[in-house]
């Protein structure tokens, strides 16, 4: 693209933005933000969500369009042991694991045997989702399930210049979103382990070759992007609510995440997370009847242009 | 192919790139010689001569079929199935012979039942949103639309490939249920349109049973007979080209992309019509019409059936109604979902090739010399 079209399109994006962000402040400086910081703690759901689906297709190209059913799963999961036994960090942990072992149990008995077909792989997944959303219906019951914060993150934070208050809880999530993006920076950058992922995303038959255990590396990874799906859902039962259809919500949130950010990589679910995080935000507050066709322009707009994702290196 | 051929064909081909036009399709023809022998040549030109026993045998249990069975089945089970086969039957072409599974073939059937029930008339209490044109006119501004769209969407994901075109349409199909979900100016929100009937034309009332079953049967084979028709055309051929390989005919002069879009237009079209059939089947369209469970549904029927012939998605949509239908005694009315997901979940396991590959096996297995050609490549 020459150095004129780049000003073009930014220009063309950027002056509308710009004034929308001016009218806004000028407007009702205090919707604005609220809506800012709202934005931002869904941002940090989806992203959490987000990071685990576009690790497990990085690495083995395989969508898992189940990972909304680990989601919802991992949210239940939270909601019943913190009711039982009252810790929240406990709920979270719970999530995390059960939904791991879930994602473990599929990975083994399933992909493991059809590894390089995607489209099966991908039909599979649909099945699998389509099993469990019923019978988590069949054993829980279709009515919202809404859990509460825990008592020291319940109530607003007080006294914020522009903003007054806002909810402890959210706000929480700020820096969570973030501590969970570093971790994983580092985990993939710096350990082990992650040098062997990162090696298999780029050639897996070359990472076999040197002796690397490619199933074990897979088995792992699969666990922890399942993981990460069920403890968003312990933070989405908070945040949110757990009910059926709220799997296919987190789905298509982390399907557009990825699409936009990039597939496979961890800072393009971040942008990407931040991008619909807000859009979604802003216009469910400023144009109700029509915030999902803002998500959908975004999507349209990220396709034509780069059809790989914002950070999305080419296949 | 032989060397020899391949340097003829790489010839042709850059000539074709230089004349500047990428699609003629005589020369389509004569350049793409292997596959156009191999499915298209020698059983395309005796296409009416192979009409055998069996498909005597079922064209006549079709038309005969109101005659015994009850309204209840005619209309529930008969008219449903075809519908919902003729929308699966876009996705089919799409995906087996296009090589691209796009989720959102309900989405132009939905988009083709709202524009329906928008321009023509609905219920009393939507007559503010309804524009209450002729039905003709609504039918035919209807599937011109649904087209448009499909085209649109086509254009979107043929920018991407395999399981990437699968999320995008999901995408896509998504965002237009929340759109019609939230919009209540024109898409009347939640409630949708109620009591959207197939009119009264020719002293006929096309919603009693009978009649409906004839129109959607008429339809159903009308499409059936399209997709193999197109199957054996220059333009199928050369679809199945790219979907085998893409790069390789793209050197030979074949515009990918302009073939993929226009696969997604012809596809729009029998979904537009499937999905007007389906809004009179139901009488109304609502968010959920078009919601995330029937735009996999429709996948479902798809592959159930097999995606190696197009009597597959008839096949798919008639063991879906079935089980749908009849569910409740299996097991409880609320688990259909765990039904139909446990059945689909062991096709894909056991029988990629849904249910005409299980039929091809047992086949092979009684029969030495089946005479089922061999599954290909990439054609799931």
């Amino acid at each position: 693209m020459t150095r004129f079209w780049q000003w073009f399109w930014s220009l063309l994006l950027g002056v509308p933005l710009a004034v929308f962000v001016v009218w806004g402040v000028w407007d009702n400086a205090k919707l604005f933000f609220i809506t800012l910081l709202n934005g931002l703690t869904l941002a940090s759901l989806y992203f959490i969500v987000a990071s685990g689906f576009t690790l497990v297709f990085g690495l083995m190209r395989n969508v898992n369009l189940a990972h909304g059913s680990l989601y919802l799963l991992g949210g239940y999961v939270g909601y019943f042991v913190a009711e039982k036994t009252g810790y929240f960090v406990l709920a979270l942990a719970a999530g995390f694991l059960v939904a791991a072992l879930v994602g473990l149990l599929m990975q083994v008995s399933i992909f493991r045997f059809m590894q390089g077909e995607d489209l099966r792989q991908t039909m599979v997944t649909i099945g699998l989702s389509i099993v469990i959303a019923d019978l988590l219906i069949w054993g829980i019951g279709a009515q919202v399930h809404q859990m509460s914060a825990p008592d020291w993150l319940a109530g607003p934070l007080r006294d914020i210049p522009l903003i007054a208050a806002y909810s402890k809880y959210r706000m929480a999530l700020l820096p969570l979103g973030i501590a969970i993006g570093v971790l994983l920076w580092l985990f993939l950058n710096r350990t082990r382990v992650g040098m062997m992922i990162r090696a298999g995303v780029d050639d897996r038959a070359m990472l076999a070759a040197t002796g690397v255990n490619v199933n074990l590396v897979f088995a792992v990874t699969f666990a922890i992007g399942a993981g990460l799906a069920g403890f968003g859902g312990v933070i989405g039962a908070v945040e949110l609510s757990m009910v059926p259809g709220e799997d296919v919500r987190l789905l298509l949130a982390s399907l557009i995440v990825v699409i936009v950010g990039g597939m496979g990589s961890v800072v393009g679910a971040a942008v990407g997370a931040i991008i619909l995080g807000v859009a979604e935000t802003y216009g469910l507050a400023y144009a109700p009847t029509y915030s999902v066709v803002f998500t959908f322009v975004i999507l349209a707009m990220v396709l034509a242009f780069r059809p790989r994702g914002i950070l999305g290196a080419a296949a | 192919m032989s060397a020899a051929e391949w340097r003829n064909a790489m010839n042709a081909g850059a000539g074709r790139l230089a004349m500047g036009k990428l699609l003629p399709q005589k020369q389509g023809q004569t350049t793409f010689s292997d596959p156009a022998d191999r499915i298209g040549g020698k059983r395309g030109l005796s296409l009416f001569l192979h009409i055998g026993l069996r498909h005597v045998v079922v064209l006549a249990f079709l038309l005969a079929f109101p005659v015994y069975a009850t309204p209840f089945l005619t209309f529930q089970i008969g008219a449903q199935s075809l519908a919902l086969g003729l929308v699966a039957l876009s996705l089919t072409f799409l995906a087996g012979y296009g090589g691209m599974v796009s989720l959102a073939q309900m989405t132009v059937a939905g988009i083709a039942g709202y524009s329906v029930a928008i321009f023509g008339a609905a219920g009393s209490s939507d007559a503010a949103i309804s524009l209450g044109w002729p039905w003709w006119l609504a039918v035919a501004v209807a599937v011109v639309i649904a087209t448009l769209c499909a085209a649109f969407i086509g254009w979107l994901s043929v920018r991407t490939e395999g399981i990437y075109t699968i999320m995008i349409t999901l995408a896509v199909g998504v965002a237009f249920y929340y759109l019609c979900l939230q919009n209540y100016s024109v898409f009347n929100g939640f409630q949708g349109f109620q009591r959207v009937q197939a009119p009264t034309v020719l002293g006929i009332n096309w919603r009693e049973p009978l009649p409906f079953y004839y129109l959607a049967l008429f339809w159903s084979l009308a499409g059936y007979f399209f997709i193999k028709y197109l199957l054996r055309a220059p333009f199928g051929i050369a679809l199945q080209g790219i979907r085998d390989n893409p790069r390789r005919m793209n050197a030979l002069g074949f515009h990918v992309t302009a073939h993929r879009i226009a696969a997604y237009a012809v596809a729009g079209v029998l979904a537009a019509i499937g999905g007007v059939l389906l809004v009179w089947y139901n009488g109304l369209i609502t968010p959920n019409s078009a919601g995330t469970s029937w735009l996999i549904n429709i996948l479902i029927i798809a592959v159930l059936g097999g995606m190696r012939h197009p009597i597959g998605p008839f096949i798919g949509a008639v063991v879906f109604v079935l089980l749908q239908t009849f569910a409740i005694d299996l097991i409880d009315r609320e688990r259909f979902n765990l039904v139909i997901g446990t059945v689909f979940l062991a096709i894909v396991l056991f029988s990629p090739d849904g249910l005409l590959g299980l039929w091809a096996a047992l086949k092979s297995r009684f029969a030495s010399g089946s005479k089922f050609p061999t599954p290909r490549g990439g054609s799931k």
